[in-house]
């Protein structure tokens, strides 16, 4: 490495040590502002993609004060992807090109959104497992080393906590209710339970990005620690309910003041990433289908504003004369 | 019919417009043609779910039977749905829900404006509030339907399709029937004559702008208001829509 290089190298690893945030115009590390651009557009996929399983139970939601809340949250969820895409871009990223690549099957999104909801308790059980395990991960990244995903990141947190306070509530109704809507609450932690403690990731001894992550302060804690924050917070809430989280290996350890959990299946972790879940195709084939559909929308509203643009100069050139 | 029903009927079509509309477009919900037109699709669906929220509740209240803003939303058949037919109409693509958006926008703004000063003091009030939203929607459609007529040749060929199919739709919206008229003569409801000719202008003018060609009025289709005969499409809305409630009756939410 030439010493140009490493000093500048060095000063920015210095910031990084101080706490400093690094801002667009600062220097830093190829290697640096293409891991944010994977993560942070990554990040916005996820939030892109997650509309399309909630989205699902807009039509039946089972109340208008239900429909109303719903149509709320996954309309958050757009102006978050926005907001993370406006991010990205503050690093010389293009939102269409990241879209692109996530249609090309380029870019990864969060894994847990190729489940499928097939209840309205999932409704319920995403607010408070997935809105909850992506509030873990979020609040750790308020304090991420770069300046704009940091500050997107505070302002989504709160909106993040509200969707799970309301999802719980949809969970808490149910428990209350009928055998029936019991039942349906418990099916929705059956099948969520897993899919929300993979969300964060491989464990650590397999993680390939986690050290230079933490090196820089993008990261803050690891995949492990943050699952582990995870359970111990969500057990108890389960508990409140009256569901059973589906782990026979579960336990509280007073020894280490945490919960002990079981295996996660790695085996279907890593079949879901690869593309073998039971919604990737369709969630792909939905995205893809939105973006063509409205091709000729995006073509004629830059049509449009173009040719007003010529007309504004036409009518300005005869006043001018 | 008795005054109190006539009301009642009066409210249902309110509310029902509001409701299903805002169904509809909720089903855009992930799947816009940008992100930015996904926000603001799913913000006009908040509105009108809202409106009908306060609409139906008040219309309970009117009918006097203890039935709730939920039982009259998801325990009524298609028989008993009392909204325009305009708005059951499927979003088929972003043309046919822009169109779809600016007829009826057009007309339930200046239904508002009259609704504004109604006798029915909780109509009033929930008029006042709504208006607001209301003009948002007329500008927010008004503008697509323009960019879209007058963008490009696709676009337009696609909205002057859409407004072919969907014109025979809009002779239901202010073509008065007693309901109407009963309303209207207690100082509850809106004068549809006068509307109409705001309407008219109001339409003509913007599709002058969007080079969009008004279509020689054929047959107007009607039954909705009145709930005489809906199009097929609404048994498909209910059905989606009410499946929760019907499948566990009874229950809370
Ligand atoms: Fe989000
Ligand atoms: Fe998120
Ligand atoms: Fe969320």
């Amino acid at each position: 490495m030439d010493p140009k290089q490493k000093a500048l190298l060095e000063h920015f690893q210095a910031r990084i040590d101080a706490e400093e945030k690094i801002e667009p115009k600062d220097w830093m590390p190829d290697e640096y502002r293409k891991t944010l651009i994977r993560q942070i557009s990554q990040h916005a996929h996820s939030e892109i993609v997650g509309m399309l399983p909630e989205g699902n139970w807009i039509g039946r939601a089972p109340s208008l004060r239900r429909k109303v809340a719903l149509l709320a949250k996954v309309q958050d969820e757009a102006g978050h992807g926005l907001y993370l895409y406006g991010a990205a871009e503050t690093l010389g990223a293009d939102r269409e090109d990241l879209i692109d690549e996530l249609h090309q099957g380029k870019a990864k999104y969060s894994s847990i959104f190729n489940y499928p909801t097939l209840s309205w308790a999932d409704i319920g059980a995403i607010g408070w497992l997935v809105d909850g395990a992506a509030i873990m991960n979020q609040v750790m990244l308020t304090r991420t080393s770069y300046g704009p995903y940091a500050r997107a990141m505070v302002r989504i947190c709160k909106e993040e906590s509200f969707h799970q306070r309301q999802g719980y509530e949809i969970l808490l109704a149910l428990c209350r209710g009928t055998e029936a809507q019991k039942n349906m609450a418990q099916d929705a932690l059956n099948r969520w339970w897993w899919p929300s403690l993979m969300m964060f990731g491989p464990s650590d001894k397999d993680s390939s990005h986690t050290e230079q992550s933490m090196k820089w302060k993008i990261k803050r804690k690891t995949n492990d620690e943050l699952r582990q924050q995870f359970v111990d917070v969500t057990v108890p809430q389960a508990d409140f309910l009256g569901i059973t989280v589906p782990d026979p290996g579960l336990k509280w350890n007073e020894e280490t003041g945490h919960y002990d959990f079981g295996e996660i299946n790695w085996d279907e972790f890593w079949q879901v990433v690869k593309g073998n879940g039971p919604c990737n195709e369709q969630r792909m084939k939905a995205r893809i289908k939105a973006h063509e559909e409205g091709a000729w929308v995006r073509e004629a509203a830059m049509a449009y504003a173009e040719k007003r643009r010529k007309r504004k100069e036409r009518e300005e050139a005869v006043r001018v004369a | 019919m008795t005054q109190q029903q006539a009301h009642f009927e009066y409210l249902l079509r309110l509310g029902d417009n509001a409701l299903i509309l805002g169904h509809r477009l909720s089903e855009w919900c992930g799947h816009g043609p940008v992100l930015e037109q996904d926000i603001a699709m799913t913000n006009i669906s908040l509105d009108q779910v809202g409106q009908a929220r306060s609409i139906l509740a008040h219309a309970g209240a009117v009918e006097g039977k203890g039935r709730n803003e939920d039982n009259l939303a998801y325990l009524r058949d298609v028989w008993a749905y009392r909204n325009v037919l305009l708005v059951e109409q499927p979003n088929e693509d972003f043309a046919f829900t822009m169109v779809r958006q600016f007829l009826f926008d057009a007309f339930n703004f200046y239904l508002h404006e009259e609704l504004k000063s109604s006798k029915d003091d909780q109509l009033r009030a929930i008029a006042e509030k709504s208006l607001k939203e209301i003009a948002y929607h007329l500008r927010f459609s008004s503008e697509w339907v323009i960019r879209l007529g007058d963008g490009t040749e696709e676009s337009h060929r696609k909205m002057q399709h859409a407004l072919n199919s969907l014109w025979t739709y809009t002779g239901e919206l202010t073509t008065p029937d007693e309901v109407d008229k009963r309303m209207q003569e207690a100082g509850i409801g809106a004068d549809l004559g006068r509307i109409q000719s705001l309407y008219d202008e109001k339409v003509a003018a913007i599709l002058q702008e969007a080079t969009l060609e008004q279509p020689p009025v054929k047959y107007m289709q009607s039954g909705g208001k009145n709930g005489k005969m809906h199009t097929e499409y609404l048994g498909y809305i209910l059905a989606e829509m009410q499946f929760v409630q019907r499948a566990y009756p009874g229950m809370e939410w």
